[in-house]
């Protein structure tokens, strides 16, 4: 039996309101509220919703024999939480039949695999923590954002102890190839690689409805003839695709729901195919061979190559600043910070920055909120100028915090250090006079005790006391410190006023 | 061909357009012959040969025109209708032309008419002698078609039109809409309603003007087409100029009125001041608005960092240039717009109106609305701030205006020419 594999993305990003530069230092929402949800709404009505219905009545329909898989980005997560908790319910459901398998991506579907790979990891575990959560499900193989692969990436996931990735088969990596085998990876063979057929994924994703196209209108009976007529010795056709295909990039209208609903009773009747999740289909399969793929490629565009994210000034420019904090934000403890990080990292903010208008400028007009790439650069950069300030003063603030409960801690330590000591000595003093006395009457030794105890109880207030003081001297010292800082920030400001006085006299000597 | 002047006698874009557009359809053998109202015989001949309306023996050509002739005859001048002058050039104009005016009743007997070749005052009264000119020449000339530039040479493309039989194209750089706003002239709107009717194709420089064309002025779809403009760089040389100070440097070169949007420019100044304190204004360029931009320079406090230059020429302007960081155009109403094209030859980043032509044409430039300050400060900002945004601009923009060549236009205008005497 040859193996037929869905794999659906669902992805929203956090779009960004308009922010202009005067709003950096003063106001730190970024985001754009109004458009997240309503667009959240708007998709859920017409494509989580139906679509999760139909899978839902489909896996009902055939029992374990419809089987799906689906990648969700926390962002797309945290919107469900935040705007659509009933398509969460509908997840949940899906999750439930036991038909579905959750991929493991990251969290904020970064570009984090091209440039640092503890943020890698972290937003990878970030998301697998949050599907364990919200479906109790432990996810167990690996989609990169956009299917960007490589043979370090797919080294770097299989050091995260996954086994089987998905990717694209691009054309230009497989050469004389089929993408209809399970791969595996160059470097380290044990993770199995899956690769997405292309022609027949895009025939139902992006040519559905076109009318154009020879082969319009698509229907299952074509659909499976062509399953049927793939090679006889290949063994998997991996259909990966945007869920949104589903209602929102091919309308109701066009009868893609029609399509789905009589899709699997077709192919069961009219094929050697059997529904397979990507796991399964990588435990069934053996690799036939390792796929050496150098450099990065994605599932986007006719080049399937990374530049509709990165490669313009504009873009790694960006990119890089935008790394350039990781360290700093490693550092921090903050929820506000650390949200809004992996919601700045999501590759769509990259996508709205890219130039090459002309070949696919259609696809990328169609997801971009702004009228220009230099619009969303500037947005983009007002974001993170302000992002990056509140780091550094986050910072600041946390080695000032962590500098001051050091110094007091080593204060308390050697103040207690040294009242041990002299307790020790009184102590030592008291069992000498102690056995001075014993020797003389052991009868005073009984009433001896209480005094020692009387001597030693004071001598604790006397510490408590001599704390607070040195508390109250230190308050008095931080003060100072505090006048430093702003005699120092002041500093500046007194230069720019002689600065301006000179101008001034200039005027009125005109 | 008629127009109102050629260079190097020019005053505004209209000129330079002529020039580059006749150069390139004479090498695509197209042979024109261009009409101005005054010949200073230094005017590059090379590519058209160059007809001074008034070297032109009036005659009454045909009764054809006498109806024409009523028509335009009692137009009178207002002086709000004078396009490319400033105030002080304007007084000037006036001044010298009060020595040269004749006056005459039109229509008559045979005689020359001077022509000052400028915009002035008795401008209508110079249109309509030129208009009776053109039937001379029309009547005397061999020619194929009739391609008039512009309001002012529409009466005379009309009367060729009349004389001739020949078809008339006009070509529309700018609209009454542009230069007045919504307070337009009657008289020049009539002028130019009545040139488009009258013309067998209407040529508009950018959609946005073809729009106003269809709109404004009721021209059906089919018969305007839209032919964007061009630059010639080829005699382009770049200075090295030594800069006096060190902050960025943010332009508005072009004439100070209520349709370049100078005021746009101010507001925005004002706000990336208030945050931004490495970077100066120049307003480069006067006109009827300038007063008014420095009191409000003046009230907003900047006036130590937004400085006026008056108006520029010659190498001034291009010295300009090499000192911006930033060249704006915050146009309310452009149909093309040439100096951003000027500006982005000097490596110059620009931000153009999303209401001018050129922004059709170009994609490495930021375009707003002009009427969106906050939009147009961040864009300022942004490319002040971000050098990996000025240095794409700078990266690809020269590239991108040396692809805009004359020869698609003359391609264009041949196109329509075959079609309309074919």
């Amino acid at each position: 039996m040859k193996t037929i594999c869905f794999y659906f993305q669902v992805h929203q990003p956090f779009r960004l309101r308009r922010y202009r530069f005067f709003d950096i230092g003063k106001h730190h929402d970024y985001f754009d509220e109004f458009a997240n949800r309503s667009i959240m709404r708007k998709v859920a009505e017409k494509c989580y919703l139906p679509t999760n219905k139909l899978m839902l009545d489909l896996i009902n329909e055939y029992g374990s024999r419809f089987k799906i898989s689906y990648s969700i980005s926390g962002t797309a997560l945290d919107q469900f939480e935040l705007y659509a908790p009933d398509v969460l319910d509908s997840f949940r459901k899906l999750a439930d039949t036991g038909c579905v398998e959750f991929l493991a991506e990251t969290y904020s579907h970064s570009l984090s695999s091209l440039k640092n790979k503890d943020e890698f990891s972290r937003q990878v575990r970030a998301q697998q923590k949050k599907i364990k959560e919200l479906f109790n499900y432990e996810s167990k193989t690996f989609r990169n954002t956009e299917l960007i692969y490589s043979d370090e990436i797919g080294a770097m996931v299989a050091d995260l102890g996954f086994k089987t990735m998905l990717t694209e088969g691009a054309k230009h990596i497989l050469g004389w190839k089929s993408s209809n085998f399970v791969y595996a990876n160059d470097i380290n063979p044990k993770l199995k690689l899956l690769l997405k057929n292309f022609q027949l994924s895009d025939d139902i994703a992006f040519r559905f409805s076109n009318r154009d196209w020879s082969e319009w209108p698509l229907t299952t009976e074509k659909f499976v003839w062509w399953l049927d007529n793939i090679d006889p010795n290949e063994e998997i056709v991996n259909l990966f695709m945007d869920y949104e295909t589903f209602g929102e990039h091919q309308w109701a209208e066009t009868g893609i729901f029609d399509f789905m609903r009589a899709l699997p009773d077709r192919i069961f009747s009219n094929s050697n195919f059997e529904f397979l999740t990507p796991a399964e289909a990588a435990k069934k399969h053996q690799p036939v061979a390792l796929l050496h793929v150098p450099s990065p490629i994605s599932w986007a565009d006719e080049e399937r190559d990374l530049t509709a994210w990165l490669g313009n000034e504009l873009q790694d420019s960006a990119f890089n600043q935008l790394y350039s904090l990781a360290d700093k934000v490693e550092q921090i403890d903050d929820p506000d910070i650390k949200r809004d990080w992996l919601y700045l990292q999501t590759s769509d903010h990259f996508y709205y920055l890219c130039t090459k208008w002309f070949s696919d400028g259609d696809v990328h007009k169609y997801f971009n909120p702004y009228d220009s790439p230099y619009e969303a650069f500037i947005n983009y950069m007002n974001v993170l100028s302000d992002f990056s300030l509140r780091v550094k003063n986050k910072l600041m603030e946390q080695s000032l915090f962590n500098e001051k409960e050091e110094s007091e801690t080593t204060e308390i330590k050697k103040l207690i250090g040294a009242y041990q000591k002299k307790i020790e000595e009184l102590q030592q003093q008291i069992t000498s006079t102690a056995t001075k006395t014993a020797s003389t009457s052991p009868k005073n030794a009984v009433k001896n005790e209480a005094p020692k105890k009387d001597i030693a109880v004071p001598k604790k207030k006397e510490t408590t006391i001599s704390k607070k003081k040195k508390d109250t001297v230190k308050k008095v010292e931080e003060p100072k410190k505090a006048k430093a800082s702003t005699t120092k920030a002041k500093k500046p400001v007194t230069q720019t006023a002689t600065k301006k006085s000179p101008k001034g006299n200039t005027k009125k000597s005109k | 061909m008629f127009g109102w002047e050629f260079p190097p006698h020019i005053t505004g874009g209209l000129g330079t357009a002529c020039f580059g557009l006749t150069r390139s359809m004479a090498k695509r053998q197209v042979e024109v012959i261009f009409v101005v109202p005054k010949a200073f015989g230094d005017e590059d001949q090379s590519s058209v040969r160059i007809v001074a309306a008034e070297d032109i023996d009036v005659v009454e050509a045909s009764k054809k025109l006498e109806e024409f002739w009523k028509n335009i005859k009692y137009l009178e001048i207002s002086s709000n209708i004078v396009p490319y002058v400033d105030p002080e050039e304007f007084k000037k104009i006036v001044n010298a032309n009060q020595v040269e005016i004749l006056e005459e009743n039109g229509n008559s007997s045979k005689k020359k008419f001077r022509f000052s070749g400028k915009y002035g005052v008795n401008l209508i009264q110079e249109v309509n002698r030129y208009a009776v000119t053109a039937a001379s020449i029309a009547a005397t000339e061999n020619f194929d078609v009739i391609h008039a530039h512009d309001w002012l040479t529409y009466p005379a493309g009309i009367a060729a039109k009349i004389v001739s039989g020949k078809p008339l194209v006009v070509h529309v750089h700018a609209t009454e809409f542009d230069r007045s706003g919504e307070n337009i002239n009657q008289n020049v709107y009539d002028i130019e309603k009545r040139g488009m009717e009258m013309a067998d194709r209407v040529i508009a420089v950018s959609n946005y003007t073809r729009n106003i064309i269809i709109t404004r002025y009721g021209i059906p779809e089919n018969k305007v087409v839209t032919v964007h403009n061009a630059v010639d760089f080829s005699n382009h040389v770049d200075h090295e100029y030594d800069r006096g100070v060190s902050e960025k440097i943010v332009t508005f070169l072009g004439r100070v009125t209520f349709q370049k949007g100078p005021d746009y420019f101010v507001e925005a100044a004002n706000k990336v001041l208030k945050y931004n304190h490495n970077v100066r204004f120049v307003m480069a360029g006067s006109g009827d608005m300038l007063n008014r931009m420095i009191r409000r320079v003046a009230k907003l406090g900047i006036a130590n960092k937004f400085h006026f230059t008056g108006f520029l020429q010659g190498t001034d302007v291009n010295r300009m240039f090499m000192l911006s960081d930033v060249y704006v155009m915050p146009s309310v109403s452009e149909p093309f717009g040439i100096s951003p094209l000027e500006a982005m030859r000097s490596n110059v980043p620009v931000i153009i109106s999303k209401q001018s032509g050129v922004s059709e044409v170009l994609k490495y430039a930021i375009k707003v609305d002009f009427w969106d300050v906050d939009a147009l400060a961040d864009s300022i900002n942004g490319l002040l701030n971000y050098s990996a945004l000025s240095n794409f601009f700078i990266k690809h923009g020269q590239e991108e205006v040396n692809h805009l060549k004359w020869g698609n236009a003359a391609r264009k205008i041949i196109n329509i020419y075959n079609q309309l005497t074919n």
